[in-house]
């Protein structure tokens, strides 16, 4: 079932482009990773799926029900952590936190304590004396608290030290086998492959592609190096070969298509090394972005 | 409605109410200690005024002003209580939905699962309550203070209850055209520029459309639209420049309705 249906989505603000024509499905109980560079529209579809902007055309559905209309009862199930925190300076990281459940049915109260031991918050302090990476715990917290069934993940690492990043990491995987759907937004490639089972690729607004993630690596580009005496570049200069770089006496290239025409040209060579690999997520990602 | 939201902007607005009815009551209290010895001499005052330039006696609205009688020395300091009420409520108008995109703190509220009906309904029934909470603390100075500092001269009580309505009627006018303003403009950086402007200007109006007797600059400034002169002298309110008033109030509310529910949320960056 899905969780999140977007179509046809478009939002300008004023002349400038948000996003143009942007559609896509987000299974129930998936981590949905949405990459794309500074200001392709990632934070622009998130505030139109929460409803913080209202869609200049298209429409999308959370939870089956149209965003625009049903947007309080959406809200009741969905936690939201921006790329951003901002919270009421003066009030003290508990009374924050208590306000935020009280919008919500539930009692949090344990669910808030164990969140909190988890991120080791200090429930005392007041939100103006924190630091950065402390306020972006205490918006996992608060995003988290009330148990929702979908995720919104706007860049949530950003000021979170490398242990915080694990603990925050690991925290998403168990929200996502209890069955919470994750939208996970990011431009740090390396994060969202390690969560997500499936990525949408955005770029100036547009949506570049959407696959599963293996997909995306397997039936995409490999890449070769060889090392070897004697190598002449130009043999591998055959048809699905690109970005062919050599230096001495080692190649290297990205290669689509048939693997058995490279291995053909590396059979008769003495290698003294050779690896055929699967590009990382960043190269994948800058091949979109040619 | 959400009565979450209602407590939580109350008592954060709370200390704001108590400075602002605090002061009020102590200026009520302070321009009353003095009225004793105005009123004793009201020959000799009266006589003062005269040697005034008329021009400038129209700007501070006393020219019809009788300063010895209880209402008229009250309708004499009100104009200034009216001034800072008048800050006041534009400073929570203008703030009222403004601070929490100024704040950044607009994505935490708006996220959680209430409507912006109910947003904007809660803040404004706070906002109401706290002006209406120092109205009661102006009443009650006023009331003590009469009763005190008056020297038991007589006056009309119901042109008294006139004047302290048509402080809520002021500041009503003053909340919604700073809404709807705050609205109006892109992103409002700090409150109180804005709710001085608004307040001195409208009040700087209403001195001019003294001076200069036929411009009618009475229609846009709410302090010539109740001004309280007029009220002590008929005993009511000019009844077309109120409904000018409180038109304006309610286009306003309506106004910063239908703009909030459709507003886009600016990115907090």
């Amino acid at each position: 079932m899905s969780i999140i249906e977007v179509e046809h989505l478009t939002k300008y603000y004023g002349k400038s482009r948000g996003i143009v024509d942007v559609s896509f499905n987000v299974d129930e109980g998936e981590i949905f990773g949405f990459i794309g560079p500074n200001g392709a529209g990632k934070s622009t579809t998130i505030r139109l799926l929460l409803s913080l902007i209202h869609p200049t055309s298209g429409n999308a559905r959370v939870f089956g029900k149209d965003v625009v209309t049903h947007g309080p009862e959406i809200r009741r199930d969905i936690g939201y952590l921006p790329s951003e925190v901002y919270y009421y300076e003066g009030m003290k990281v508990i009374d924050l936190l208590k306000y935020s459940a009280s919008f919500y049915a539930c009692d949090c109260t344990a669910r808030l304590k164990e969140l909190s031991e988890l991120m080791e918050l200090e429930l005392n302090r007041r939100i103006s004396d924190l630091s950065y990476g402390n306020k972006k715990k205490v918006g996992i917290v608060q995003g988290l608290l009330h148990s929702p069934r979908l995720l919104f993940l706007d860049e949530p690492t950003a000021g979170l030290d490398p242990l915080m990043q694990r603990k925050f990491f690991d925290l998403v995987r168990q929200e996502n086998a209890r069955g919470v759907t994750v939208f996970f937004s990011s431009h740090i490639l390396g994060e969202v492959q390690r969560l997500c089972t499936r990525v949408g690729i955005i770029r100036e607004g547009k949506i570049a592609e959407i696959s599963d993630i293996h997909t995306l690596q397997q039936n995409n580009y490999k890449k070769v190096h060889i090392t070897a005496q004697g190598l002449d570049p130009h043999a591998f200069d055959i048809p699905g070969v690109t970005n062919l770089q050599s230096e001495d006496s080692s190649v290297h290239f990205f290669f689509k298509g048939d693997i058995n025409l490279v291995l053909r040209k590396i059979a008769p060579l003495q290698v003294s090394d050779v690896s055929i690999e699967e590009p990382s997520l960043e190269e994948i990602f800058m091949h979109y972005y040619e | 409605m959400s009565a979450t939201i209602y407590k939580h902007e109350f008592f954060s607005r709370l200390k704001s109410v108590l400075v602002w009815s605090v002061s009020l009551m102590l200026l009520v209290l302070f321009f009353f200690s003095i009225f004793q010895s105005f009123a004793d001499q009201a020959a000799l005052l009266n006589e003062m005024m005269a040697q005034f330039p008329p021009a400038l006696l129209e700007a501070f609205g006393i020219t019809k002003t009788d300063l010895s009688s209880v209402l008229g020395y009250f309708s004499f300091l009100l104009v200034f209580v009216q001034l800072c009420l008048a800050i006041q409520a534009g400073n929570y108008g203008f703030g009222l939905v403004s601070i929490e995109e100024t704040e950044l703190t607009a994505d935490f509220l708006l996220t959680k699962p209430v409507s912006r009906l109910q947003i904007i309904t809660s803040k404004l029934l706070v906002a109401f309550s706290c002006l209406l909470l120092t109205d009661l603390a102006v009443t009650a100075s006023t009331f003590i203070a009469i009763a005190l500092l008056s020297g038991g001269r007589p006056y009309d009580t119901g042109t008294l209850g006139l004047l302290l309505v048509s402080m809520l009627i002021l500041q009503l006018f003053f909340l919604s055209v700073g809404m709807v303003i705050s609205l109006l403009v892109h992103r409002v950086r700090s409150v109180t520029p804005y709710s001085l402007a608004l307040g001195f200007g409208a009040y700087i109006l209403a001195a001019f459309s003294g001076i200069f007797g036929d411009v009618k600059l009475e229609y846009i400034t709410p302090f010539k639209q109740i001004d309280a002169a007029y009220i002590v002298l008929h005993n009511a309110y000019d009844m077309p420049l109120l409904l000018v008033n409180l038109a304006v109030t309610v286009v306003a509310l309506l106004a910063s309705y239908a703009l909030y529910l459709r507003r886009d949320i600016p990115t907090a960056s």
